[in-house]
């Protein structure tokens, strides 16, 4: 089996490497949409918006529609349901820099119940550790249903992950 | 389409991990290449493009700026485009646009990535923001496999011959790679090595998937009428097209990958191609994944959706097939990310202009290069063919 990729033949390494790590402080103004969007989460509602024109109802809300650009100061908002179709998803067992948790995870597409559109987040709730045998549960694993942190933060890890149902 | 456009040099770096040389000599190595090609000096052109990841990925800002010396650019105008992975087509559509405008008539096009700079994967969580999406993109392999598994559910597509022909397109770049001087990635395997290999994220595997890479492609643009003077053999511009998607990607299928659809269906309709199999000779498309080459067979129109696999099992895009994919090795054996784009578009200069080497498909015409970028957001494609 190849397992090592090979490099070609450059010459071996033999000049200085110069290094710095650069770290910054961001600060994203949410605005009224998200905000409240947020806010829902930590009240265990997970909140949409509907476009009076293509009727779409988008998770997480929007101030705008992204497909009619229509404004939606006086938006419809829906609450969807906590429940939804996994549309996609990726077991991650590799590490890289700024990892949001110990791998391995799963990340998903999900599509929520009365949205129409779908979401990313976490699965999780069972054994990851074998990547054959969370092959082998996901081909059962279609609907799925948010768990809630117990503490909030309104944000998005208000939902932990969602677990099958 | 404005005013006729032709490449008349084409540069490459070795790609790899160059840790022999500094970031702006690695530029100078591609350019002083494309110049030599063409055989001009910095003093014929008008202006640069340069485009390359985000600033994060080597950790300089306007990096272009950093570059000023290496891309000869002092005292003439320098624009910079990046879309990401389609960086590479998005540059070369800068440099076209300003020489088919009128506005320019010979423009050097530069990208480039030092992948071994930084960290490639953390790079990519910056490009979403982070209070909805960064922490759920995982990098280009979780993005890239859960497009995959989509793309499979939807059209009911059957596993193991997914996984088949995903080994195929592994072993004909790997093949090509192994022949293509600049290429990062040089090793002989099977189609069982590729079946087997060590699964990333399923379904996708280690000999699936591109390497971070280091390199610089440079190429340079002119006008018809200085095409004329100074190229004995130019590659002509026959169409170009580029679509965005919306942000979220939620929003809408990457299944049936509407960009990369509309893109390709605008360079067909300015080149005058109907049945883009029957007239295409050669097409360089962007595959940092097995799955993402087998996606694009149907989105670029050569196959009907859902039926790529049928088709590279047959060996419809291998070498001798209709139409042969990826020569080069593709993004698969090379993926310096910046550069990666304007690669394909000067493998494709190569193969209609007869300097392909011992990757030329013999009698190229009409070679077809293509990109994609964003967070599955963007898709450019660049038509080139040996007559005007």
């Amino acid at each position: 089996m190849v397992e090592a990729v090979k490099s070609p033949e450059f010459p071996v390494k033999e000049y200085k490497t110069g290094n710095k790590d650069t770290v910054l402080p961001y600060n994203w103004a949410l605005g009224p949409t998200w905000t409240k969007f947020f806010n829902g989460l930590k009240e265990e509602k997970i909140l949409g918006t509907r476009c009076k024109k293509c009727n779409r109802v988008l998770v997480p809300a929007r101030t705008f529609c992204p497909s009619c650009y229509k404004d939606m100061e006086d938006e419809e908002w829906v609450e969807v349901a906590q429940e939804g179709t996994v549309e996609t998803w990726c077991l991650v067992n590799y590490k890289y820099y700024g990892q949001p948790k110990e791998p391995p995870y799963i990340i998903a597409q999900i599509c929520l119940d009365r949205a129409d559109c779908s979401v990313t987040h976490f699965i999780g709730g069972f054994d990851l550790s074998d990547p054959d045998k969370v092959r082998e549960k996901m081909k059962s694993v279609s609907r799925i249903k948010a768990v809630w942190s117990k503490e909030k933060h309104a944000d998005i890890y208000d939902i932990a992950y969602f677990e099958p149902v | 389409m404005g005013r006729a456009v032709a490449v008349i040099g084409t540069g490459q770096t070795r790609h790899g991990r160059r840790d022999d040389v500094s970031y702006p000599d690695l530029i100078k190595e591609a350019v002083k290449a494309a110049f030599e090609d063409a055989g001009i000096t910095s003093q014929d052109i008008d202006a640069v493009v340069y485009g390359s990841m985000p600033s994060m990925m080597e950790g300089v800002a306007y990096n272009h700026f950093y570059f000023a010396d290496a891309l000869r650019v002092v005292g003439k105008p320098l624009l910079r485009t990046e879309t990401c992975g389609s960086t590479g087509q998005s540059i070369a559509h800068t440099g076209i646009y300003w020489i088919a405008s009128g506005m320019a008539d010979i423009i050097l096009v530069v990208g480039s990535e030092k992948q071994h700079e930084g960290d490639a994967q953390a790079t990519m969580t910056t490009i979403p923001e982070a209070f909805m999406h960064a922490d759920f993109v995982g990098g280009a392999p979780v993005a890239f496999s859960m497009q995959s598994r989509e793309w499979m559910g939807h059209f009911n597509i059957d596993e193991d011959k997914a996984r088949e022909a995903a080994a195929i397109i592994s072993v004909d770049c790997h093949d090509g790679g192994l022949k293509n001087p600049y290429a990062h990635i040089r090793v002989n395997i099977t189609k069982e090595d590729a079946m087997k290999a060590r699964i990333i994220t399923y379904p996708v595997r280690l000999l699936d998937v591109c390497p971070s890479s280091d390199g610089a492609c440079a190429v340079i643009f002119a006008s018809e009428d200085k095409a004329k003077k100074i190229c004995k053999k130019p590659a002509w511009v026959k169409g170009t097209g580029f679509r965005g998607e919306e942000y979220f990607s939620g929003d809408s299928s990457k299944a049936v990958w509407q960009s990369a659809i509309e893109a390709s269906k605008e360079a067909y309709k300015q080149a005058g191609i109907t049945d883009p199999l029957k007239e295409l000779d050669v097409a360089e498309v962007y595959n940092p994944f097995t799955y993402q080459q087998l996606m694009f067979l149907e989105c670029l129109g050569f196959c009907p959706p859902g039926e790529s696999p049928d088709y590279v099992v047959k060996g419809v895009f291998s070498p001798g097939g209709k139409l042969f994919c990826n020569p080069s090795g593709g993004v698969l054996c090379t993926n310096p990310i910046g550069a990666a784009g304007l690669i394909r578009l000067a493998e494709a200069a190569m193969q209609v202009t007869g300097k392909a080497g011992a990757i030329q498909v013999e009698g190229a015409k009409l070679a077809l290069s293509h990109a994609m970028g964003g967070a599955l957001q963007f898709n450019g494609i660049t038509i080139l063919g040996s007559e005007l």
